[in-house]
């Protein structure tokens, strides 16, 4: 597998510059990268990330606009030689800064704005095997309208379920804008053949998906075999059609930091539309520090020429206060451009009857209940 | 009582420690208890010898022994500059006095308010006596929440582990009688045997209403002869999480009064605790910490009334209110009504409450909820 085949033409993404600077090629020496990196996450502290990185003299960084991403995925050597020339991740300096927005007091009408923002960002999700049609439908119904009891509340983003319940979700969520994401790819594992796993993607688009969430090979990635990888997020892209391809990287199963900043420019370079952290089935699932590292890969992706590529943290955010804290890290890392329910989502079931309460409590002046929104 | 409840505290302190140790509670205060706990037991005479030292407890105490009860007990006016002199008749070494930070009680963790703020308790004289956490709003949600996670446990567990939790806390009381007459001598400038004797009584208080755990179903519930093909009962239950205000006077016999009826039953509460009062009511939530009772079950709030009940009142997770410690009537009016808005059941406070008199089953009745369950039969 040395060259990442014809397959993959259609998903590479254009390029600005084609000839890289020789000191700035991915694949430089990792420790200068490194340091570079680490120089830049301290001193991003409190200032906008991307005007501050344009104006410091490091010369060595891979500054994203000389990046050359068609060079990337030429052959499987380039792809290794790219994603481990990617600049390390400063663990303490990336959980720092998130701690440190998570102090962000987000108040009155801000916080008005933010929740209402943060309901209609949900994928609001059922993935059981216990799930029934009659569960589906009454999710589809919570997801047209969130709270009954107050007409003015916006509907969530979408409703993710299993490919084979697409079929009720769809017809239930007809003409409400809601849309219908499936599982695909022998979630949550990701152990199929590959015929297996586009049949399936196929299934689900038929069946009226509109958005297709995947899980990447995640011993295929962990065994250094970034050509498989990235040739079965190209299959299943093109196995998509139309519909929106999103990319699980299971961060909890990558172990560090700079996994999951290959991981996330592997599935980008790949076609992916969405990066999303993880399943949900395994512990941990979202956290901040890893959707900061994801969501500088996909500023830094745009910024080098490629796409807009959309983020999903998805699993274990269950409050509203979790939720604005995500929505303070998307602004201060890629900007406003991000804050919509097109480029970023929260994939989640019980977050939505917490904001729901925070809601209800901002509109009335005390604190609602769980007696008060529905059970799920 | 006394003689069974010491034979039984070496183990069971031990298994109190084990216990703790696998908890994630990490407060100091926690572990401070805990290492008092097993110095008590590890300094207890053989068994031989309790008989006759039954009740001469400062006796059988070192001195070192002795000094560190009086610390622990943290409420002395003025602290201890210099330790008593040794035995042996060397000079008195100069110490630091080890105070206690009065935190708040949530989730079965002592956690400072969120606030940030805190304010001076004083002795009835006006003496410092110690800094205590002054909860807000903010606060009071979290106990609340707290409270309802632990309702479906609490209330789920069995009436007899209920009451022997109970129990367990009443032997927990009995070991810290001195401590509690001493912190109730310095906050209400009553004599210390006015103290011990109150102490005494919220302990005696505690135990009645803990034998009411299994038994309050019988004399509440009923078999109710129905006109039809039915086997129709009638059942009592808890009916959620309870805000309860406690009195400041008297301090923990009050709050004793007004916590055990609640929690009895099986449902949780949201304690305020005012003023001075919160003295003795986070030494009692030390001792409601290492008894088994849940994390949740019971939360205390130190601080004011006026600021914490409006919206404990409002909170539509609330489902009843005890106003005991309500003085200002014309706030008393007003949290009713805004406890109407989810028809929370309210308790009025009582305009001269007797606090020594029988209390009856009025208070543990007034928190319940009856289920009528109509069952057919013969068909």
């Amino acid at each position: 597998m040395d060259s990442v085949s014809s397959t993959t033409e259609a998903a590479r993404a254009p390029h600005t510059e084609p000839a890289p600077e020789p000191g700035s090629a991915p694949g430089g020496p990792p420790g200068r990268d490194r340091a570079a990196a680490g120089e830049t996450a301290v001193s991003e502290e409190g200032a906008p990330a991307r005007d501050l990185a344009a104006a410091l003299p490091v010369p060595d960084r891979p500054v994203p606009d000389r990046l050359d991403l068609s060079a990337a995925t030429g052959s499987e050597t380039a792809l290794r030689g790219f994603l481990h020339g990617l600049p390390g991740v400063d663990k303490v300096g990336a959980e720092a800064r998130v701690a440190r927005l998570g102090t962000r007091s987000i108040k009155t009408t801000a916080k008005s704005r933010a929740l209402e923002l943060a309901i209609r960002m949900i994928d609001l999700t059922t993935l059981e095997g216990a799930d029934t049609a009659g569960k589906v439908r009454s999710l589809a119904a919570k997801a047209r309208r969130p709270d009954p009891s107050d007409p003015s509340c916006p509907a969530v983003a979408a409703v993710c379920v299993y490919p084979d319940l697409v079929e009720v979700a769809k017809r239930e969520l007809r003409g409400s804008g809601v849309k219908v994401a499936s599982v695909a790819t022998a979630f949550p594992s990701g152990r199929s053949p590959l015929e297996v796993k586009l049949a399936e993607t196929r299934f689900a688009v038929a069946a009226g998906a509109d958005e297709i969430d995947m899980v990447i090979d995640r011993g295929a990635f962990l065994a250094g075999r970034y050509g498989a990888v990235f040739e079965q997020i190209a299959a299943v892209k093109a196995a998509c059609g139309g519909a929106h391809l999103k990319v699980i990287l299971e961060t909890g199963e990558l172990v560090t930091y700079d996994n999951v900043r290959r991981a996330s420019w592997l599935a980008m370079l790949a076609g992916a539309d969405f990066i999303k952290t993880s399943t949900g089935k395994v512990s941990p699932a979202a956290t901040l520090p890893v959707s900061l590292v994801m969501l500088e890969a996909v500023r830094d992706f745009r910024a080098a020429g490629g796409r807009m590529v959309g983020m999903k943290p998805a699993g274990g955010i269950r409050t509203a206060k979790d939720a604005i804290k995500y929505l303070v890290v998307v602004n201060e890392t890629c900007g406003p451009d991000w804050l919509d329910p097109d480029w970023f989502r929260f994939g989640a079931s019980s977050l939505l009857n917490d904001l729901l309460m925070q809601r209800q409590k901002q509109a009335a002046g005390y604190y609602s209940g769980p007696d008060y929104v529905t059970v799920d | 009582m006394s003689d069974k409840a010491r034979g039984k505290t070496a183990p069971a302190a031990k298994q109190a420690a084990a216990r703790k140790s696998a908890s994630k509670q990490s407060a100091a205060k926690q572990s401070a208890a805990k290492r008092t706990a097993a110095k008590q037991s590890a300094a207890k005479p053989p068994a031989e010898k309790i008989a006759a030292e039954h009740d001469t407890r400062p006796a059988t105490v070192s001195a070192q022994e002795a000094r560190r009860a009086e610390t622990s007990a943290a409420v002395a006016e003025t602290p201890p500059s210099t330790s008593p002199p040794e035995e042996d008749g060397t000079p008195p070494r100069p110490r630091l006095a080890v105070r206690k930070t009065y935190k708040l009680y949530l989730g079965g963790a002592f956690p400072r308010s969120e606030s940030g703020r805190s304010y001076e308790v004083t002795s009835a004289q006006g003496a410092f006596l110690a800094n205590a956490a002054l909860a807000s709003r903010k606060d009071a949600r979290d106990a609340v929440k707290a409270a309802r996670s632990a309702f479906g446990g609490w209330s789920g567990a069995t009436a007899y582990n209920r009451g022997q939790i109970l129990y367990r806390i009443a032997e927990m009381l009995e070991g810290r009688r001195d401590q509690f007459a001493a912190e109730i001598a310095a906050v209400e400038g009553v004599t210390q045997a006015s103290a011990l004797a109150q102490a005494e009584a919220a302990i005696d208080r505690w135990v009645w209403y803990a034998g009411w755990a299994d038994k309050i179903s019988q004399v509440r519930g009923t078999v109710n002869p129905v006109a039809g093909p039915y086997w129709n009962v009638s059942s009592p239950e808890p009916t959620g999480v309870v805000a309860v205000f406690a009195p400041e006077r008297p301090s923990l016999f009050g709050l004793v009064s007004v916590l055990a009826p609640v929690i009895v039953s099986g449902n949780t509460a949201v304690v305020a605790a005012p003023g001075a009062a919160a003295l003795p009511a986070i030494t009692l939530a030390e001792v409601l910490a290492t008894s088994d009772l849940p994390g949740g079950v019971v939360n205390i709030l130190t601080g004011r009334i006026a600021e914490l009940a409006p919206p404990l009142a409002a909170h539509l997770d609330v489902n009843a209110l005890d106003l005991a410690g309500v003085e200002d009537p014309g706030l008393a009016a007003e949290l009713e009504r805004a406890a109407a808005q989810n028809l929370k059941r309210v308790r009025r406070p009582e305009p001269e409450p007797d606090w020594t008199a029988d209390p009856g089953l009025d208070r543990i009745v007034s928190f319940l909820e009856t289920k009528t369950v109509w069952h057919p039969v013969g068909v």
